[in-house]
């Protein structure tokens, strides 16, 4: 009688297999990795944060490390997801052993796999520009990353599986470029008009964004920014179960 | 083995997609779902696997309700879809190995690939395959992890006549190694060549089930018959009966008369022509065929 594969190593392949597939797709790699660097640089050379109190690279690197979490799990997973539904590929694994729950931790396994390559690459990139993170706030930024990635895949999620995966290409590219200009990601929102601030502060990307500059340039814990992408997370996931369609 | 009892199902958009089917699969079986195109085949099947939750009645796969199952009843039940459900950007061999991954004593993917003759395009990605080498892809994946019980939706769809010969051999294998094997088809000829039992499914119904010996001699105009004679003509003429036996006007301008047909008959019906004054334009006799058979009980083509 055949039998399954006992359920961690199930999920660690899907895991290695959905990572493997992000990091050889082209497009995700520049969304995941170049953009960033050249975001990166790009805010290092230009004075366009110095009107903070923060060095320039100071306040760029944790700002670009949000970013990233953007690029993998709203972007880069959504788009996969989205795709993966239109061929059905999602339906033939959760008939596998692998199962439903099993093609989503292997998703999570993903994001947390690519971006840990990414901090890797852009914190290096960083620190060869300077960068000096406050060293206090480094497991606070690790667990705010984790609180990011929650957000932004179960956003990915629901997005992938409600509408055409064209959609979700659009979706996806468009918030990266919007929340990257004045999503609170890059820029700290204090330096938007009055109107929008209060609303800007309710953003996950905000959160995410004020929360990494907490803990790498103040070694603070953004207390407020975790609730809401907290709430983020349990939003979308709740609006996934119930809207998602793996067909 | 498996038992959808009345079941009803509504689709994405909520049309009532299935009302009624009734379907019993065994092991050492082919069992073909035989029906037109949106007759509800693809949705019965979704039931079954547990893809989908019908509204009303009951589904059992192996003794379980594949809904709540988990993967201990997953691993014993390979599934090919219609739409492949095949990602894109892989290679065919990775991907078997991938899915073999999932199953604790899986088949040996070298031989998989050897015998669909999937090692003639190994390193290609799937998104360049042709049609039917997607549907070979498919259904290794479907088998790799040994399955007691096994899902072909339309497996013959897109092959050319060679593929089909040995995705059809390989068929009549697995279920002489005793694998119960559940198939959708439009195609009379699949299900002729393949199946041991066959439901028929039209608009969400099991209209009539049967072996296929039963089903064409057993049912329609003239039950016990094993002939059947058609022809065209313009339609609507009155034929009435022929020597006795009943000329059915199946569609307009077809006509069939079934029966134990005799040389009177045909001298019968060709004097009725004569007299309505009608030279048919094609004129067709063979035993009965399940497409005859849907026709009959459904007034539809199945193509």
């Amino acid at each position: 009688m055949s039998a399954p594969a006992p359920l961690a190593r199930r999920v660690l392949l899907q895991g290695r297999y959905e990572t493997l597939a992000m990091l050889r797709n082209g497009e995700q790699l520049l969304i995941a990795i170049i953009l960033p660097l050249m975001a990166l640089v790009g805010l290092v050379v230009t004075p366009l944060l110095d009107t903070f109190t923060a060095s320039r690279i100071d306040l760029a690197a944790p700002g670009v490390l949000a970013l990233c979490t953007v690029s993998t799990a709203l972007t880069g997973q959504g788009i996969a997801t989205g795709f993966d539904r239109r061929y059905g590929v999602l339906r033939f694994l959760s008939t596998t052993p692998l199962g439903q729950s099993g093609l989503i931790l292997g998703k999570i396994i993903a994001v947390l796999s690519v971006m840990t390559i990414q901090v890797a690459v852009v914190g290096g990139a960083a620190l060869l520009l300077g960068w000096q993170p406050a060293a206090g706030g480094l497991l606070a930024a690790l667990v705010q990353l984790v609180l990011g990635a929650a957000a932004f895949t179960s956003l990915g999620l629901l997005i992938a599986g409600t509408v055409r995966p064209e959609a979700t290409l659009a979706i996806t590219n468009l918030l990266w470029v919007l929340l990257a200009a004045a999503g609170g990601i890059l820029f700290p929102v204090a330096s938007w008009p009055d109107v929008y601030e209060p609303v800007a502060h309710l953003l996950p990307s905000t959160a995410l964004g004020d929360a990494l500059r907490s803990a790498l340039i103040e070694a603070q814990f953004n207390v407020l920014a975790s609730v809401i992408l907290l709430a983020w997370t349990v939003l979308a996931s709740l609006a996934a179960i119930r809207w998602f369609k793996w067909s | 083995m498996k038992d959808l009892g009345p079941v009803e199902a509504l689709d994405n958009k909520m049309v009532r997609v299935l009302d009624g089917v009734h379907l019993r699969a065994h092991p050492g079986e082919v069992t073909a779902l035989l029906g037109p195109n949106g007759a509800g085949k693809t949705t019965t099947l979704a039931c079954a696997q547990g893809l989908l939750k019908p509204n009303g009645g009951t589904v059992r796969l192996l003794g379980q309700d594949p809904h709540q199952a988990g993967a201990g009843l997953r691993s014993r039940v390979g599934v090919m879809l219609q739409e492949g459900g095949l990602p894109q950007a892989v290679r065919p061999v990775p991907l078997l190995r991938h899915v073999a991954g999932m199953y604790a004593q899986p088949r040996n993917v070298d031989e998989l690939v050897a015998r669909l003759g999937i090692n003639a395009f190994a390193n290609t990605p799937i998104r360049r395959l042709s049609g039917g080498q997607k549907q070979r892809v498919a259904l290794a994946a479907a088998l790799v992890g040994n399955p007691e019980v096994l899902f072909l939706d339309e497996p013959s769809a897109g092959l050319d006549p060679q593929s089909r010969s040995v995705v059809f051999e390989l068929i009549q294998e697995l279920r002489s190694e005793g694998l119960g094997i559940i198939l959708t088809t439009h195609l009379m000829d699949d299900a002729q060549r393949l199946a041991d039992y066959v439901f028929i499914i039209d608009a969400g119904r099991t209209v009539l089930h049967g072996t296929v010996p039963e089903l064409t001699a057993a049912t329609g105009p003239g039950t016990g018959t094993d002939r059947l004679l058609t022809f065209e003509a313009r339609p609507g003429v009155p034929f009435g009966t022929v020597a006795g036996l009943e000329v059915t006007e199946t569609v307009p301008g077809r006509y069939s008369l079934a029966g134990p047909l005799t040389p009177a008959h045909l001298q019968a019906l060709a004097a009725a022509w004569a007299a309505h004054s009608v030279m048919p334009s094609a004129i067709h006799m063979a035993p009965r065929s399940l497409e005859d058979v849907f026709l009959d009980i459904s007034g539809k083509e199945l193509r």
